[in-house]
């Protein structure tokens, strides 16, 4: 059996079970573990207006660089974040994982993700297309850069307090 | 909201002291708004930048009602309802863009960005027809004020100058605080939507009690002189300004602080680019006094915020349904203040900021909570005994003073009892 497991295949699987580790600790509130699958240089980006816009002109709904996602992760631990208290009740589906281009120790993926967000206000379902570029260093795979392509990005949101 | 008031009693559902929650409530309230305030008083719709050129538009919006704002070949500013005479179709469905004429998509019918009908196809059908009554329909005023446009659906009524009274001179110093004394507003805009009444928002804009309490979390982690400005030993005023305009003006704070760029939370070092052209522009003296003075704080009745480094414009959209549409400011000639501008406001505000997802859930649990039936008011007495004047004779109390949120009620009576 193991000879069929081809290193394309390999890699698919470790990059998906990569990313549904992401997904549940970001539906679960594990902030520090979530945190911690971040380069040092991480970007996590939600753009505003359309999918390619210029983050360096033009606002975003999030635009983290490392030191802001740190914040943010400060923040939810305050205790005090009142939108996130109680914390939105989360469960998300991912899939159409697909490597789009590995370079050296860089790989390019897309995936799509649904979440469904339960809160004070209501329920409220969420559609994303993902890109990610995942970097390989000595402790495993990291997000160096997330963009999250909300498909309704375009239109007024609700609050978007959880990790997206 | 269970209190049985047929014709709307507004000086016993509006008291010095206290609001009915019916006001945030009602489905009847909220349509008589829309006739006496939204539809007939001076409301902020764009700035002048966001069409630069001839022939450019801009979707824009009073309340519900959904507004082109184009610069025709004229260069004039025209503000247009969104809405074909022929049959009702929504005419424009680009959010922005630049062309000299609208075709609706229905029948084909073509008319000029200052809403003048063109042609329609097959023109015999229309013999007899008198184009002059088949243009669009435009908001009756266009007023501009240091490149704000507002619009007021009235054909008649105060002039926009008379509207923002003592609000100009806030518009004045604002846009001062650019090197070649323009505002811009390039950056697009966050849309905000939350389940609340609008006038939550408005009232919370100029509310510096709850800075300290709604905003705990983010004066916790981050280095910002913010929470202290809302203190109870801060020296910053809140001020009715009388029109419904009111503003925290924190300018003393800065002042006894003393610090070119304190205002920003940033020290002269760290933008001499930008220090430097404003010393050419105004001289020393001047703009040493621009630069520690910083921006406004002031909410413009009944939906232009300016809150330091970002304009909010408030769009009433049902009796509980708001959107926020945010932007960061953007001073010309100054590009290395921009950028900083840009990266505070994504952090601070819209769906995900740091300091508007906070509010937003407070807008939401308030408006639920009003529907609990008792005490039925809300209660806005803070700071009524050491109310005082100042010497242009505006009522003034501590920041965290409810003055301003008096100010805004008597206003909107006023506007609600006018015929």
């Amino acid at each position: 059996m193991s000879e069929a497991i081809t290193p394309e295949l390999a890699l698919v699987n470790e990059i998906s079970q990569f990313l549904f580790r992401e997904a549940r600790l970001q539906d679960t509130h594990e902030y520090d573990a979530w945190e911690a699958l971040w380069t040092s240089d991480g970007v996590y980006w939600v753009p505003a207006n359309g999918d390619d816009i210029d983050p360096e002109t033009q606002m975003s709904i999030i635009y983290d660089n490392r030191s802001r996602i740190s914040l943010r992760i400060k923040q939810f631990h305050t205790g005090k974040r009142h939108t996130q208290e109680p914390r939105s009740r989360l469960g998300r589906v991912l899939s159409n994982v697909e490597i789009i281009e590995t370079s050296g120790d860089e790989i390019r993926v897309a995936a799509n993700a649904m979440v469904f967000e339960s809160n004070l206000r209501a329920e409220t379902v969420w559609c994303t297309r993902n890109e990610y570029l995942l970097r390989r260093e000595a402790v495993g795979l990291r997000m160096a850069r997330k963009k999250v392509l909300l498909v309704n990005n375009d239109k007024a949101l609700y609050t978007l307090s959880f990790l997206i | 909201m269970t209190t049985a008031i047929s014709s709307h009693d507004w000086s016993n559902l509006i008291q010095t002291d206290r609001v009915h929650g019916s006001l945030y409530t009602d489905e009847q309230v909220f349509q008589q708004e829309l006739e006496k305030i939204w539809y007939r008083t001076w409301v902020y719709v764009g700035h002048v930048s966001e069409v630069p050129n001839a022939n450019d538009f801009v979707l824009k919006s009073i309340g519900p009602q959904s507004v082109i704002m184009t610069r025709d070949r004229d260069g004039q500013i025209n503000l247009l309802l969104n809405r074909c005479p022929h049959r009702g179709n929504q005419v424009c469905l680009e959010h922005r863009g630049n062309r000299g004429s609208f075709t609706c998509p229905y029948h084909g019918w073509t008319f000029a960005n200052n809403g003048s009908l063109r042609g329609f196809p097959f023109a015999a059908g229309y013999e007899g027809a008198d184009r002059s009554q088949l243009g669009m329909s435009k908001v009756a005023r266009v007023g501009i004020y240091q490149g704000f446009v507002f619009g007021s659906m009235a054909e008649e009524g105060s002039s926009l100058e008379e509207h923002l009274g003592a609000a100009r001179a806030a518009l004045d110093a604002l846009v001062m605080t650019s090197p070649e004394g323009e505002v811009e507003i390039t950056a697009g805009f966050l849309q905000h939507k939350a389940k609340s009444n609008w006038k939550f928002l408005v009232e919370n804009e100029t509310d510096g009690y709850h800075p300290q309490f709604v905003h705990a979390s983010i004066f916790d982690v981050a280095s910002s002189g913010i929470g202290d400005l809302y203190s109870a030993d801060s020296t910053a005023v809140a001020r009715d300004m009388g029109d419904g305009h009111t503003e925290i003006d924190l300018r003393p704070e800065f002042r006894r602080i003393g610090k070119p760029m304190g205002w920003f939370g940033t020290t002269e070092e760290r933008v001499p680019e930008y220090v430097a052209k404003m010393r050419a522009a105004y001289g020393e003296e001047k703009a040493n006094q621009i630069m520690i003075d910083g921006t406004p704080h002031i909410m413009i009745f009944p939906n232009l915020f300016i809150a330091e480094i970002q304009i909010f414009v408030i769009q009433a959209v049902a009796v509980d349904e708001t959107v926020q549409h945010v932007t960061a400011l953007q001073f010309k000639g100054a590009p290395d203040l921009n950028r900083r501008l840009r990266q505070q406001t994504m952090g601070s505000v819209g769906p995900a900021g740091f300091l508007l997802a906070d509010d937003s859930e407070m807008y939401e649990r308030t408006q639920r909570g009003v529907n609990t039936r008792s005490p039925e008011w809300n209660y806005l007495g803070r700071g009524l005994a050491r109310e005082r004047r100042d010497a242009d004779g505006f009522l003034i109390g501590d920041a965290t003073d409810e003055v301003t949120t008096r100010g805004i009620w008597a206003h909107y009576r006023s506007l609600m009892e006018a015929q």
